[in-house]
């Protein structure tokens, strides 16, 4: 199949940056976004050209590292999907496709469709952690946990903080990621003793790097290749006014 | 007083001061309307129900303090959320597509001030009398029905209550998810119940112009 790929192309950070049109031809249907990349990389080395950067890692869609704007929508049409593991079979022949970095002034285009997300990492080591004894593991099942809270918790710790949902959020929000870190561990009898400081402290931290609000739009969920519930955004301000009610901030303390 | 202004700061304070109001206005909304649909009583009925407002004194002025308040507090919050919003995405994007959010959402930043300048304009007509069209002190009855009975009035209030119904829509829904009332087994009827008591609203203020119009109610 024939594609027009229009792809952002910026050097450095303080480069302005443009979008670039690449011919793409006899395209096999069963090329991923990323190897369709790689073919046009190969045609731009051989040129001379730089290559277009890209993040990617595991390429099976569990860990998070890819992804961009694929014609206005995060991580491209097709739903539950990281842009590795989109194909062009979801595109027709002749189709003009536009790739672009996440937008957000949390996330600093570093070059090209990459940019720097270290602001969600930023959010984790604000409060998205346990204390708990090192040592030997516990035994199983030496806490009960009802099927229906694990189950739930489980799918808060599916998000793989890729920021596709801060990308499509209208308000540039890293809401549901945050709603997704606070709830895994709330959920659990293991978060309870730091819950209300996680809250507390890791809306602190999503303030301080410049997020917007939740607007409750819902396009962070339609994007997001974990299926990740805005329900665990009501829950995130559940625990916000319970813990700001009974507690104020406190600096983790290091032992 | 440090620990209030330290959860205002952040957005999901603000958002839920923004929801919070919002349950008052909306409570507001429903018994004004409920008040208004006397009108199909009769004018004893209406005006009676006027005169017993009036006369409550104090209360009444208790309760307008608190509706402005809430008022002052629900743009305030919009106003610094939509602030932050703008500068929370500085470059935009060539190409965006909305998958999820629809009309209404995207629109309560301008729905809600022409919802505000409604309010204005109607407070200015009924309330303070400023309008030089022979209003009554006591008469209700008549003055609604001699202020619908001219075309131009009944078309700016027919317009604003369809925007307060777009911003009803969005907005119901939108302070419940806000105050973390959820449930995975109502989460549904959030939406259906946003979506009725916005149309249920829309259509029962509609229906007195349109009753004054169609000469149902002179």
């Amino acid at each position: 199949m024939k594609l027009t790929l229009k792809i952002w192309r910026q050097e450095s950070p303080e480069d302005k940056g443009r979008l670039v049109s690449y011919e793409m031809d006899g395209v096999a249907e069963d090329t991923s976004f990323l190897e369709l990349l790689d073919i046009l990389n190969q045609r731009l080395i051989k040129k001379g050209e730089h290559p277009v950067t890209f993040d990617h890692d595991c390429r099976e869609g569990i860990c998070g590292s890819c992804g961009f704007m694929i014609s206005g929508i995060a991580h491209g049409p097709q739903k539950l999907t990281t842009t590795c593991q989109l194909f062009m079979r979801q595109f027709k022949d002749g189709d003009t496709i536009v790739a672009e970095p996440f937008r957000s002034r949390a996330f600093p285009v570093i070059k090209d469709l990459v940019v720097d997300r270290s602001a969600l990492d930023k959010i984790v080591q604000a409060g998205g952690f346990i204390s708990a004894r090192t040592g030997s593991g516990p035994d199983g099942n030496a806490i009960p946990i009802s099927k229906e809270k694990a189950d739930r918790s489980m799918d808060a710790a599916a998000c793989i903080g890729c920021g596709a949902c801060v990308a499509a959020c209208p308000n540039g929000s890293a809401m549901l990621f945050t709603a997704a870190k606070i709830s895994h561990l709330g959920l659990l009898p293991q978060g309870q003793p730091e819950r209300k400081q996680r809250a507390l402290r890791m809306v602190a931290k999503m303030q301080e790097l410049g997020f917007g609000a939740c607007s409750n739009h819902g396009e962070c969920e339609a994007v997001c290749p974990k299926g990740i519930s805005i329900d665990f955004i009501a829950r995130l301000n559940r625990d916000y006014m319970v813990a700001s009610a009974l507690e104020t901030v406190e600096p983790v303390k290091k032992v | 007083m440090a620990r209030a202004m330290t959860f205002y700061s952040t957005t999901v304070g603000k958002k839920v001061v923004m929801a919070a109001t919002g349950v008052l206005l909306v409570l507001f909304i429903v018994g004004h309307m409920l008040g208004n649909l006397q009108i199909f009583e009769g004018p004893e009925r209406l005006n009676a129900y006027a005169h017993f407002l009036k006369s409550t004194g104090e209360l009444l002025w208790g309760v307008r303090i608190v509706m402005l308040a809430a008022i002052i507090l629900h743009i305030l919050a919009a106003a610094q959320i939509t602030i932050a919003n703008w500068k929370a995405r500085p470059i935009g994007y060539a190409m965006k597509k909305d998958v999820e959010t629809g009309y209404a959402a995207r629109t309560m930043i301008v729905s809600g001030p022409l919802i505000l300048l409604y309010v204005i304009y109607h407070l200015m007509m009924f309330t303070f009398l400023q309008t030089p069209q022979g209003l009554s002190d006591t008469d209700v009855y008549g003055n609604v029905v001699k202020a619908f009975q001219q075309p131009g009035i009944s078309a700016v209030y027919i317009v604003a209550l369809l925007v307060l119904g777009f911003h009803l829509y969005h907005g119901i829904w939108s302070m419940l998810q806000t105050l973390g009332v959820n449930h995975p087994k109502y989460n549904r009827l959030r939406r259906i119940g946003a979506c009725v008591l916005a149309v249920l609203i829309a259509a029962g203020y509609l229906s007195i112009p349109v009753s004054v119009l169609l000469g149902i109610v002179h």
